[in-house]
């Protein structure tokens, strides 16, 4: 190593070439690979929303299962009816959640789950039998301990029982609040019931502290907590309580328990 | 140092003188990934290509760092091999690149890394410094793949997600030990890899750095 290379002039030669050379670098790889890590992203995502709805997907093709099991239509939170004029396969929610004039302010007693705004318009998924709803899939997030976390929750046509749930993004710790996408700890979500005693307002589902006693009365409202992860359950059941109140889809499953839309 | 031949340089980070098992570093992320052996090999694999290429840029250039910023060089250099690798797993493995979360991108300061760059590859020729990188970063892998295999086997029964032992569980007649999927347990099973090495290459027992002086009478 030569002495002048401590100079003012060749420190900043350096610097500065190697930075360039590097941003370039990271940013081809960046940009390069986008358009294959978006595919992936959609992949999981419907990966998801199929294995919420309790749909085999091994050894198939996800996209094409996709396209002939589930139906996607736009739901308008404001009137709780469905916005056929916007395109479920184009619409992106995480946009629209930022987007100040299609975004739904929250209070702060309103907002149970720590999302502060949420988007108006929802992408809802259905499982349907001629006219029938089978299964409702609905879009949920909320805030755990470090991150939003991103899910979907199945419930059958009764729209009372929940069929699958599962988180498709979090940034929750490993090993501890990231075993929300833990199989089997998602494994115990099926049969269970989302709503107590014809109350429809606010949800009876709830992480509990410690494994579920399951001859307890009400132990089909309650799902057992994350250990060594408090923080990360009480996000998920609160929600749970948030997207399922009056500020989430309450209003919009009664009218379909009536039949009104 | 004495002149390395290239088999010297690939093969003695294996057994002779392991990045984790001889000179002890690397063991964070040794301890995170090993739970399963998908995960541990694409872990070994992106930390062979970070190391190998790490070494290779730092020697190609190692006549033009000023010696003052040295380190930080290096830095940039391995950062942006490490967002390179994360990038490429995002798109190629999207599902191990999920399970990995954090721990491509804690390459970054991985020891070993930096180590080798600070060690070997600025005062050796590029060629050798490769493979010097590809050495180290087998030696990891090395010990990831053993750590593993014995966690995986014996925490869920199965090697490469292939079940080798039939679970309680699914009918079967192993109950699977819940403690070798802990992080715990990858410290009992490094340490007594060091114990066994150790054991049989008495040459990488160290000589205590000071001896207790017996109590007074």
């Amino acid at each position: 190593m030569s002495a002048n290379n401590d100079t003012i002039k060749k420190t900043l030669i350096v610097t500065v070439s190697l930075c360039v050379v590097c941003a370039v670098f990271v940013s081809a790889a960046a940009v390069g690979l986008k358009p294959m890590q978006e595919a992936n992203k959609v992949l999981d995502k419907q990966t998801n929303i199929l294995a919420a709805a309790n749909i085999e997907t091994e050894g198939k093709d996800v996209f094409a299962l996709f396209d002939e099991s589930i139906e996607a239509r736009v739901l308008d939170l404001e009137t709780n009816t469905w916005a056929d004029d916007i395109d479920p396969a184009s619409y992106d929610e995480m946009k629209a959640a930022k987007d100040p004039k299609q975004a739904v302010k929250l209070s702060a007693e309103q907002d149970l789950a720590g999302i502060r705004q949420h988007a108006r318009y929802k992408t809802l998924y259905m499982v349907k039998n001629g006219d029938k709803i089978e299964k409702l899939i609905l879009p949920v997030h909320g805030k755990g301990l470090w991150s939003t976390m991103y899910g979907f929750m199945a419930l059958e046509g009764d729209l009372n029982t929940v069929v699958g749930m599962t988180f498709f993004a979090h940034g929750e710790t490993p090993g501890l609040g990231g075993e929300v996408d833990n199989p089997s700890w998602k494994a115990q979500w099926p049969g269970k019931k989302i709503y107590a005693d014809g109350d429809f307002d606010s949800a009876a589902v709830a992480l509990i502290k410690g494994k579920v006693d399951r001859s307890a009365a009400g132990s089909e409202y309650q799902i057992d907590g994350l250990a060594g992860a408090t923080l990360t359950s009480v996000g998920v059941t609160n929600l749970f309580k948030f997207w399922l109140s009056e500020n989430g889809y309450a209003p919009f499953l009664a009218k379909l328990r009536a039949g009104e839309v | 140092m004495a002149k390395q031949t290239t088999k010297e340089v690939l093969t003695t980070p294996v057994f002779e003188n392991n990045p984790i098992a001889l000179q002890i570093l690397g063991i964070c992320s040794a301890l995170a990934v090993t739970s399963s052996l998908n995960v541990a090999f694409v872990m070994s694999l992106a930390v062979i290509a970070v190391c190998s290429f790490s070494n290779l840029f730092v020697s190609l250039i190692r006549n033009h760092i000023p010696n003052n910023i040295r380190i930080i060089v290096q830095m940039t250099i391995i950062a942006s091999l490490v967002i390179v690798v994360d990038q490429v797993l995002k798109a190629f493995v999207y599902d191990l690149s999920k399970q990995l979360s954090v721990f491509v991108g804690l390459i970054i300061t991985n020891c070993i890394i930096m180590g080798r760059a600070e060690a070997f590859a600025m005062k050796n020729p590029p060629g050798i410094s490769f493979m010097d990188g590809i050495g180290n970063g087998l030696g990891y892998g090395a010990v990831l793949m053993f750590v593993g295999f014995i966690r995986e086997l014996f925490g869920s029964g199965s090697l490469f997600g292939i079940e080798i032992f039939s679970l309680v569980n699914n009918g079967g007649w192993y109950v699977a030990n819940g403690l070798m999927l802990l992080p715990p347990s990858a410290f009992f099973v490094i340490g007594l890899m060091i114990w066994g090495l150790r054991a049989w290459k008495s040459n990488q027992v160290e000589a205590p750095d000071f001896t207790i002086a017996p109590n007074t009478k």
